[in-house]
């Protein structure tokens, strides 16, 4: 049985004078990893932004577990268990790792605790730097605080955007295969740039050009379909 | 040297009122970036309303009780009322607090009367100890003792509290700490309403210092205020302290050396800093 976590209904947002949504259609299955593909400025970080409350919809619906959440505050958001990793990763550079965490953490329960020891498991550096500054960090360090600040808490979902910005190859297989195991614990809708990291960790996709969907469906579908890939994300 | 001793105290009592003043300004500045100029207006109600409870009762602690009540309250009617509607907009945000720190100024003549009003020290705080040349006065090493105490508090719920995390966290990056849960608008009411009775607390201790309170004085001294939170840093508390004390001791030691130049000399060192260091001086809690 596919249960549907969050459904975006003819999402349009307007950001300023400019019409970014246009037609938004997407559908988030528990469990599975949806990767949001486009180019740069199709709107896909509009979408995530527009989920999380940053950038309120003006027109269609955003439904998370059948209730509808399209006018909700952002932090009222966050609290319903629906966790973002923003692109430029949102670390509090002045606070350290532990003081990140913390901030993060909205209640220290048993349940908490331990997904905190197992995203420290999953994340060795986070553990090490405990008591460094989060501006110290590298990058690929950075995300991994990110993800671990959205996950750490009852988050049934995960809004990733563009993890593998900017990150070195090697860092880039770490945050993959952190993805892959965060993924046994919760729903992830990602952004991603890189095709193959994408196509690796996806379930399924949904393709974003102008501000609409243009195309949906399984991640194995579109590995398959160069016409598709060649068309809209200009691969092949 | 025993000049020196006495004027480094007294610069250095000076610095602190200005710093129970700064502190609050500097949360509200850096956290929420709202121009305050109303702060002042906390300040003398502070003062005001500390000194009547003071005579009422005839203790000064329900005095600073009262003043800090006080603060409380009007944080809480100013950032409903006046700060709300024009968050994001420092031009908006001058020209009504501007003229709300007006309308404080001059309810507090409908109140209290348009004459200042002579306050003396409480007796256990009167009169000063003497080392050879060098005159201790009481009242002002009590002021020093509790600016380093409210620093230290401010310190420790600051760093070592959640709510304290999430108010730098706050500063930061707001738009961060909404997405982690947090109702971003109640810490800034919560800040507001700190930094207000920080002010007020101010007032209440500047008045036996002063000797008298009149309706004006919270305009005097929010512009010190200001002076001091570019000069130490928006958001940096440390910078805060930091930079009332140079402010005191810069008036302190110019106002005998060089009176002419005493009144400027704040104006000076801000025009300084904005030329060389726009950041402020000191640490910016922005950037840790």
């Amino acid at each position: 049985m596919m249960n549907s976590l969050l459904k975006l209904d003819q999402l349009q947002t307007h950001i300023g004078q400019y019409h970014i949504l246009q037609g938004i259609q997407f559908e988030a299955i528990e469990g599975e990893v949806s990767v949001l593909l486009g180019r740069n400025g199709a709107g896909k970080t509009t979408t995530l932004k527009t989920i999380i409350g940053l950038t309120p919809a003006s027109h269609g619906k955003v439904m998370f577990e059948g209730q509808e959440i399209t006018k909700r505050k952002t932090y009222d958001i966050a609290n319903l268990g629906i966790g973002y990793v923003p692109e430029d990763q949102g670390i509090f550079k002045g606070l350290t790792v532990e003081e990140n965490m913390k901030v993060a953490i909205r209640k220290e329960t048993d349940e908490v605790c331990e997904k905190q020891a197992y995203i420290l498991e999953l994340f060795p550096d986070l553990k090490k730097f405990w008591k460094k500054a989060g501006g110290h960090l590298s990058g690929g360090q950075k995300q991994m605080l990110s993800m671990a600040r959205a996950f750490v808490n009852d988050s049934k979902l995960l809004l990733i955007d563009e993890p593998s910005k900017g990150l070195a190859p090697i860092v880039v297989e770490k945050v993959m295969e952190a993805i892959t195991e965060m993924k046994k614990k919760t729903t992830i809708i990602l952004v991603e740039q890189n095709f193959i990291m994408a196509s690796r960790i996806g379930d399924t996709y949904t393709l974003i050009d102008d501000g609409k969907t243009v195309h949906s469906g399984s991640m194995a579908e579109l590995i398959g379909d160069e016409e598709l890939k060649r068309k809209y994300l200009g691969i092949g | 040297m025993d000049l020196f001793i006495n004027l480094f105290i007294n610069g250095l009592a000076t610095g602190m009122l200005i710093f129970l003043l700064a502190s609050g300004l500097t949360l509200i500045f850096g956290l929420m970036d709202v121009l305050n100029f109303a702060h002042g207006g906390l300040f003398v109600w502070g003062a005001y309303s500390g000194i009547f409870a003071y005579t009422w009762s005839g203790s000064f602690i329900v005095g600073i009780l009262g003043a800090i009540v006080t603060g409380f309250v009007l944080g809480w009617v100013t950032e409903k009322l006046i700060i709300t509607p024009v968050y994001g907009n420092h031009v908006q945000q001058i020209l009504i607090t501007l003229g709300f720190m007006l309308v404080l100024s001059e309810l507090i003549k409908v109140v209290f009367g348009p004459n200042g009003i002579p306050v003396e020290v409480p007796s256990y705080l009167a009169g000063s100890w003497e080392f050879g040349e060098v005159i201790l006065i009481k009242y002002r090493i009590f002021i020093i003792f509790i600016g380093f105490v409210i620093f230290g508090i401010f310190q420790y719920v600051l760093k070592k509290t959640k709510i304290g995390l999430i108010v730098r966290a706050g500063v930061m990056d707001k738009e961060m700490v909404q997405v982690l849960g947090i109702n971003i608008k109640r810490v800034f009411l919560f800040v507001f309403m700190t930094g207000s009775a920080m002010a007020a607390f101010g007032g209440m201790l500047m008045a036996p210092y002063s000797g008298v309170i009149y309706a004006e004085m919270g305009m005097e001294y929010a512009i010190l205020g200001f002076i001091v939170v570019v000069i130490g840093g928006m958001g940096s508390f440390s910078g805060s302290l930091m930079a009332a004390i140079l402010v005191g001791l810069a008036g302190s030691f110019m106002a005998y050396y060089v009176p002419y130049l005493s009144l400027a000399v704040n104006m000076i060192l801000m025009a300084i800093v904005l030329i060389f260091r726009p950041q402020g001086l000191f640490t910016n809690a922005k950037e840790g």
